[in-house]
C-alpha cells in the first residue's frame, strides 16, 4: 500500500526527471549554438583566420568534383613548383562531414551554399559535443553531474575560441569525436558489451579522420588500462573494452591515408601495442589463477617467471634497439615538441614560431576556463569517493591534459572538456549536499515522506549491513555507478548507500549555511556565464580577415585583405604565381585563386626558408630567387599606417631565423643592432637594404611626411629610396597589403634602357637571359 | 632441486589439464578457434619474414584479421562463460549477436584494406 504509492511516485518522478532532462539538453544545445553566433551578427557570415580557408577550398572542391576526385587530388596551385598531394596529407573528417551535410541538405532541396554550411558546422557540432559530455559524465557520476558538465562545456571560452561560427577548422568536429569516443569507451567499460566496443572503434575512426590529436586517445586509453591493471581493477570488462579497440582501431587508423602505416610504425602507437600484450598476459594469469589451486598457482608462477623474464628481456632489447636506431626514436617532430617543450625551439623553428604553440601564461588559464580552474580540484576529490574505473579515467584525463595544456596554448582546448566534466561533478555533488541539508531540516510535510523513505533505506541497509561490512568495496564499486542525482529515492545499493547513509548523517550542514552556500554557488555560475558571454562576444569572435576599430567618429572597418585578394583575382593572369610569407598562403589560394609558393601547411622547411631568404636579401638577390621560382607578384602585409601589429615586419625575425637555418649566409645578428630589432635610423644596413624593409616602407614617407611607423612607434630609418627590381602595383586602402610585381629582365645591362625595347644586335655579353645566376652558389 | 622442479612442472601440467577438461564443450570449441586464428597469424608472420613485406597493407590486414577474430572470440568466450558472475544477465544470443556484428565491421575494414 505505502510501497505501491511510493513506487508509483518514483515512476512519476523518473518520468518527470527524464522529460526535464530532455528539455534541459535541448536548451543546452540551443545555447551552445547561439553563443557562437556573435561573429555572424557583428560582422558577417564569413570564414575566419587562415586554416579554415584551406578547409573551405577543399570542401568546395569536394562538393564540385565528387569524392573520387577529392581522394586522388593533386593540388598544383600551392607549393609551386612542388605541389601538394591533398588526398594523402589532409585529415578528411571535417571536409567529408561538411560535404555530407551540404549534399544531404541539397538533395532535400534546401539550397544552402557551401560557405554557409562550412560557417555553421562548428556551432552545430559544439551542441553535439555538449550532449556527448552529458552522456560521458552521466556514465561517470550520474545525470545531474551530466547536465551540469554539459552546460559548462556549452559555454567554456577555450572551446568557443576554436569553434565560433566561421572557424571551420579540424577542432570543430574533433572535440565532439574525442568526447564521444571517451563516452563509448567508458560505456563499454561499465557494461562490458561488445556492441559498444564496436561503436567505440568506429568513433575512434571518426576521430582519426578528423584531427592529428587522435594520438592523445590512443595513448590515454592504454595508460588508463595500465592504471587499472596496476591498481588491481582488472576485470573482463576491461579486456572487452580495450582489446577489440586496439585491433579494430589500428586497422581503421591505417585506412586513413594521412596516417597510413604510421599506425603501426611510429612510437606514438607503441604504447597501445605494449599494453595490448600486457593485458593478454594479465588475462591469462587471472584465468590460470581461477582454474588452479593456490599451491599449484605458486608453482606455475615461479616456473613462468624464470622462463618468461628471459624471453621478455630479449624481446625488449630487440625493440629498444629498433627504436633507438631512428634519430627521433620513432616519434614525429610534433609529438616530440609536446613531450619536451624545448625541443621545437632548438630544432624546428617553424613549429616554435607559431603563436599557438607557445606555452600559455597564467592569466590565459583564467580567461579560457575561468571558474572551472578552481572547481577542478574539488571535482578530482569527488571522483575519489568512490573511485571507480570511470572516475579514475577522468582523473587521468585531466592530469594529462593539464600537462599538455601547459606546453602549448593550443592544447587548452583538450583541457576544456576534462575541466567541464570535473567541475560538473564537483558542482552537482556540492548541490546534492546542500539541498539534502535543506531538505532534512525543512519543517513540514516533506519530513514525513523523507522519514519513511529513510526508514526503508535504513531497514534494507541494516539487513545488508553485516554482509556489506565484511567484503570490501572492490566488487560493488565496479558496478555501474548510476546514482541519479534527482529528488527521488535511492535504490538500496549495497555498500555505497551505507556509506552515503552514514555520510548523510555527517554531512547535513546547518540550514542557513547551506542556503547561503547555494546562493553563492548560483552567483558563481552567474559570473561564469557573464564571463563566457563577454569572451565569446569580444575576444573570440573576430574573424581576423576583417578588422574593426572604434574611434571618435564611429566604427572603422578594415577590409584590406579581401580587397587585395579581389584585386589579385581580377587583375592578374590565372597562372601567375604569388609569393608571400606562408601565413597568407591558404587565403591567397582560396580567395584570390592564384598559385602560391608556400602556405600554412609548412610541410617543406627548405621551401619556406627559400622564401624567407628572399625576403631577407637585398633586392637583386631576392629578385633572382623569386625569378627562379617563376614568381610574378610579391605580397607583403604592412601595419605601420594603421597600427596593425601582426604584420610582416614584426614577423621578419622569424623569416631570418628560418631562412638562416637552411642558408647559412643569412645571419640573424646582421639584422640586429646590439641585440635589438630596430627599423629606425639606428638599424643595421643589412636590415635597411633587405627586401622586406623596402617593400614595406616604399613611399611610406608620402603618407605623413615623417614616415612614423605606428606599430614600432618610431620614424623609419631609410625614407627616400627607389625600387630597382620590383614595381608597386597595388596598395590597399589602409596600406595593409602591398602587392609588387617583379620587373622583367632588362634587355641591356649598361646604357640607356628606357627607350627602345627592340632587340639590338650589340647585346652585351653580360646579358643573363639564358644563363641565370644560381643564388645558391 | 631440478628433480623437484620437474616434479612440480609435471604436477602443474597435470592439474592444468584436469582443470581444463572440466570446461564445457562449447567453450572448448571457442578456444580451439582462438588457437587456430593465432596459428594462422603466426604462419603469416613467418611467411613475411621469409618472403618480405611488400605489399605491407596486405600483410597488416591479414595478420590483424587473424588477431582480431581471436580477440573477439575471447570476448565472446568471456561473455558466454557461465562461471563469469558479471555477465550472468547477458543472454548468450545477445553475446553472439554482438560478436557477429563486431566481426562484420572487422572484416569490412579488412576487405577495404587488403588491396
Amino acid at each position: 500500500m505505502a510501497a505501491s504509492e511510493t513506487s508509483s511516485e518514483t515512476t512519476l518522478r523518473h518520468a518527470f526527471g527524464n522529460v526535464l532532462s530532455f528539455f534541459i539538453l535541448l536548451l543546452i544545445g540551443v545555447l551552445a549554438f547561439s553563443i557562437r553566433l556573435f561573429s555572424v551578427i557583428k560582422y558577417e557570415s564569413v570564414i575566419h583566420e587562415f586554416d579554415p580557408y584551406f578547409n573551405y577550398r577543399v570542401t568546395q572542391f569536394l562538393t564540385k568534383n565528387g569524392i573520387y576526385d577529392f581522394w586522388n587530388w593533386f593540388d598544383d596551385r600551392t607549393w609551386y613548383p612542388l605541389g601538394r598531394v591533398i588526398g594523402g596529407t589532409v585529415y578528411p573528417g571535417l571536409t567529408l562531414t561538411a560535404g555530407t551535410i551540404w549534399w544531404i541538405l541539397n538533395s532535400l532541396n534546401i539550397p544552402l551554399s557551401v560557405e554557409t554550411v562550412c560557417v555553421f558546422t562548428a556551432p552545430v557540432f559544439s551542441a553535439l559535443a555538449s550532449w556527448a559530455t552529458y552522456l560521458l559524465t552521466k556514465e561517470v557520476k550520474g545525470a545531474g553531474a551530466g547536465l551540469t558538465a554539459a552546460v559548462l562545456l556549452a559555454m567554456v571560452p577555450s572551446y568557443i575560441s576554436r569553434s565560433v561560427a566561421g572557424s571551420y577548422d579540424n577542432e570543430a568536429v574533433a572535440i565532439f569525436a574525442l568526447i564521444f569516443t571517451f563516452y563509448l569507451y567508458i560505456k563499454t567499460l561499465n557494461t562490458g558489451s561488445l556492441f559498444y566496443a564496436t561503436l567505440n572503434a568506429i568513433a575512434y575512426f571518426y576521430m582519426v579522420c578528423s584531427w592529428g590529436g587522435y594520438t592523445f586517445i590512443i595513448n590515454l586509453i592504454p595508460m588508463h588500462v595500465l592504471l587499472c591493471i596496476v591498481t588491481g581493477r582488472y576485470s573482463s570488462r576491461l579486456y572487452i573494452a580495450y582489446a577489440p579497440l586496439v585491433v579494430l582501431g589500428t586497422l581503421l587508423a591505417s585506412l586513413v591515408p594521412v596516417v597510413g602505416f604510421n599506425a603501426v610504425m611510429t612510437s606514438e602507437h607503441f604504447a597501445s601495442f605494449l599494453v595490448f600484450i600486457i593485458i593478454h598476459v594479465v588475462a591469462l594469469v587471472y584465468y590460470i589463477k581461477g582454474v588452479l589451486s593456490p599451491r599449484m598457482f605458486k608453482v606455475a608462477v615461479t616456473l613462468v617467471l624464470s622462463v618468461g623474464l628471459v624471453v621478455c628481456f630479449a624481446a625488449i632489447a630487440v625493440l629498444v634497439a629498433l627504436v633507438a636506431s631512428s634519430p627521433t626514436k620513432g616519434w614525429s617532430g610534433r609529438s616530440l615538441s609536446l613531450l619536451d617543450p624545448t625541443y621545437a625551439s632548438k630544432y624546428i623553428p617553424i613549429i616554435a614560431s607559431v603563436s599557438e604553440h607557445q606555452p600559455p601564461t597564467w592569466p590565459s588559464y583564467f580567461m579560457d576556463i575561468n571558474v572551472l580552474a578552481f572547481l577542478v580540484p574539488a571535482g578530482i576529490i569527488a571522483c575519489f569517493s568512490p573511485l571507480s574505473d570511470a572516475s579514475s579515467f577522468v582523473i587521468l584525463y585531466i592530469v594529462t591534459s593539464v600537462y599538455f595544456s601547459g606546453v602549448m596554448v593550443r592544447l587548452m582546448l583538450v583541457l576544456a572538456p576534462a575541466a567541464c566534466i570535473l567541475s560538473g561533478i564537483a558542482l552537482s555533488e556540492a548541490f546534492e549536499v546542500f539541498t539534502r541539508s535543506i531538505k532534512f531540516q525543512l519543517p513540514g510535510a516533506s519530513i514525513n515522506s523523507q522519514v519513511s523513505a529513510g526508514d526503508n533505506i535504513s531497514d534494507s541497509t541494516m539487513a545488508h549491513n553485516d554482509m556489506a561490512k565484511t567484503d570490501k568495496s572492490e566488487d560493488t564499486l565496479k558496478e555501474r555507478p548510476s546514482r541519479k542525482n534527482r529528488r527521488k529515492e535511492k535504490e538500496p545499493v549495497e555498500q555505497p548507500s551505507i556509506r552515503s547513509r552514514i555520510e548523510k548523517r555527517l554531512l547535513v550542514l546547518p540550514l542557513e549555511a547551506s542556503i547561503l552556500a547555494i546562493l553563492l554557488l548560483v552567483f558563481l555560475g552567474a559570473f561564469y556565464v557573464v564571463h563566457c558571454v563577454w569572451a565569446a562576444a569580444e575576444a573570440y569572435s573576430a574573424p581576423s580577415i576583417v578588422l574593426t576599430s572604434q574611434s571618435h567618429d564611429g566604427l572603422h572597418v578594415f577590409d584590406d585583405f579581401r580587397e587585395a585578394y579581389a584585386w589579385l583575382s581580377h587583375n592578374t593572369e590565372v597562372d601567375d604565381k604569388v609569393a608571400s610569407w606562408w601565413d597568407y598562403g591558404y587565403q591567397t589560394t582560396a580567395m584570390a585563386n592564384r598559385t602560391v609558393i608556400v602556405d600554412n601547411n609548412t610541410w617543406n622547411n627548405t621551401h619556406i626558408a627559400t622564401v624567407g631568404t628572399a625576403m631577407s636579401s637585398p633586392e637583386k638577390a631576392a629578385w633572382e630567387i623569386f625569378n627562379s621560382l617563376d614568381v610574378k607578384y610579391v605580397l607583403v602585409v604592412f601595419g605601420g599606417l594603421v597600427g596593425y601589429p601582426s604584420d610582416d615586419i614584426n614577423k621578419f625575425l622569424w623569416m631570418v631565423r628560418i631562412g638562416g637555418g637552411v642558408f647559412p649566409h643569412i645571419k640573424e645578428p646582421d639584422y640586429l643592432r646590439d641585440g635589438q630589432y630596430r627599423i629606425d635610423s639606428e638599424a643595421t644596413p643589412t636590415m635597411l637594404n633587405c627586401l622586406m624593409y623596402k617593400l614595406s616602407y616604399y613611399r611610406f614617407v608620402d603618407t605623413d611626411g615623417k614616415a612614423f611607423d605606428r606599430v614600432r612607434r618610431t620614424e623609419i630609418g631609410k625614407k627616400y629610396f627607389k625600387l630597382t627590381h620590383f614595381e608597386e602595383v597595388f596598395t590597399t586602402h589602409h596600406w595593409m597589403v602591398r602587392i609588387y610585381k617583379l620587373k622583367p629582365q632588362k634587355n641591356r645591362i649598361r646604357g640607356k634602357i628606357k627607350k627602345s625595347k627592340s632587340k639590338s644586335s650589340s647585346t652585351s655579353t653580360k646579358r643573363s637571359g639564358a644563363r641565370k645566376k644560381n643564388p645558391w652558389h | 632441486m631440478a628433480r623437484s622442479t620437474s616434479n612440480d612442472a609435471q604436477a602443474l601440467f597435470h592439474s592444468l589439464r584436469s582443470a581444463y577438461s572440466a570446461t564445457p564443450t562449447s567453450l572448448k570449441i571457442i578456444d580451439l578457434y582462438v588457437v587456430f586464428a593465432v596459428l594462422t597469424a603466426a604462419i603469416q608472420v613467418v611467411y613475411v619474414a621469409i618472403v618480405g613485406s611488400f605489399p605491407f597493407n596486405s600483410f597488416l590486414s591479414g595478420v590483424l584479421s587473424c588477431i582480431g577474430t581471436a580477440v573477439l572470440a575471447v570476448c565472446l568466450r568471456i561473455q558466454v562463460n557461465k562461471e563469469n558472475k558479471e555477465f550472468k544477465d547477458l543472454p548468450p544470443e545477445r553475446a553472439f549477436a554482438d560478436f557477429v556484428l563486431c566481426n562484420l565491421v572487422l572484416h569490412l575494414v579488412i576487405m577495404n584494406f587488403l588491396g
